[in-house]
């Protein structure tokens, strides 16, 4: 296991209630963390420009938006979360080759199963790896 | 000539550089530029067909170049050029 990931509290709590302001379409947005500890300390919830139960797409203007915020706040972009509507929390196939940098976390958030699933993932080329979430 | 801002998982190939100064009056030759400049960034920027690669997103200061005039936007002394992954899934 690689990790973990590191996530305050007020960022989880921002992530896992966008999941479920975004239903019944999937929710996504970005996640920036200090870059001396790896601390993820702030969440940047975005549209799903994709409307759609099954895919998202994070804007690209909101991609820009949040990655000068993060810039301004001495943060580092460093993953992204989205909601899995009616499935586990695990990366689909779509998630795993659209993956932009190995370096960053993959949250999902699963809603399928009842209470909220919340997972965070490393893909680095086609190789998933789950790292354990400690909330700080 | 224009600054471009690199997403974190290219900076590897720039010696770790987050900005660096290119060369170049369009964004396609910023992106010639770049992988001329940093052969491990060639095949990330763009498709085999030119076009910017659909996993990357490339702004002209405050805007995605497509919505401007594509890669054939324009860019100058004092214009920023930002690269950024594009971010989707299911």
């Amino acid at each position: 296991m690689t990790g973990p990931l590191l996530l305050d509290r007020d960022a989880y709590l921002q992530l896992v209630a966008h999941s479920y302001d975004g239903l019944p379409l999937e929710a996504c947005g970005l996640l920036a963390a200090e870059p001396a500890t790896g601390r993820v300390s702030r969440c940047y919830p975005t549209e799903n420009e994709a409307a759609s139960a099954r895919i998202y797409t994070v804007p690209s203007k909101a991609m820009l938006l949040a990655d000068r915020d993060a810039e301004e706040r001495g943060l580092v972009l460093a993953g992204v979360f989205h909601s899995h509507t009616h499935t586990t929390a695990y990366p689909s196939p779509t998630d795993v080759a659209q993956a932009p940098d190995p370096a960053w976390h993959y949250v999902l958030v699963g809603l399928g199963e009842g209470a909220p699933v919340v997972r965070s993932y490393r893909i680095v080329g086609v190789t998933v790896e789950e790292e354990p979430i400690v909330l700080v | 000539m224009p600054a471009v801002r690199l997403p974190t998982v290219l900076r590897s190939h720039a010696g770790g550089a987050a900005v660096v100064v290119a060369e170049g009056e369009t964004v396609a030759d910023v992106l010639s530029w770049l992988e001329a400049t940093y052969p491990g960034m060639a095949g990330q920027l763009r498709a085999p067909g030119g076009e910017a690669h659909r996993f990357v997103n490339v702004y002209v200061d405050d805007d995605d170049v497509r919505y401007l005039d594509g890669l054939a936007t324009k860019v100058g002394e004092g214009t920023e050029v930002t690269i950024l992954p594009a971010v989707a899934g299911g």
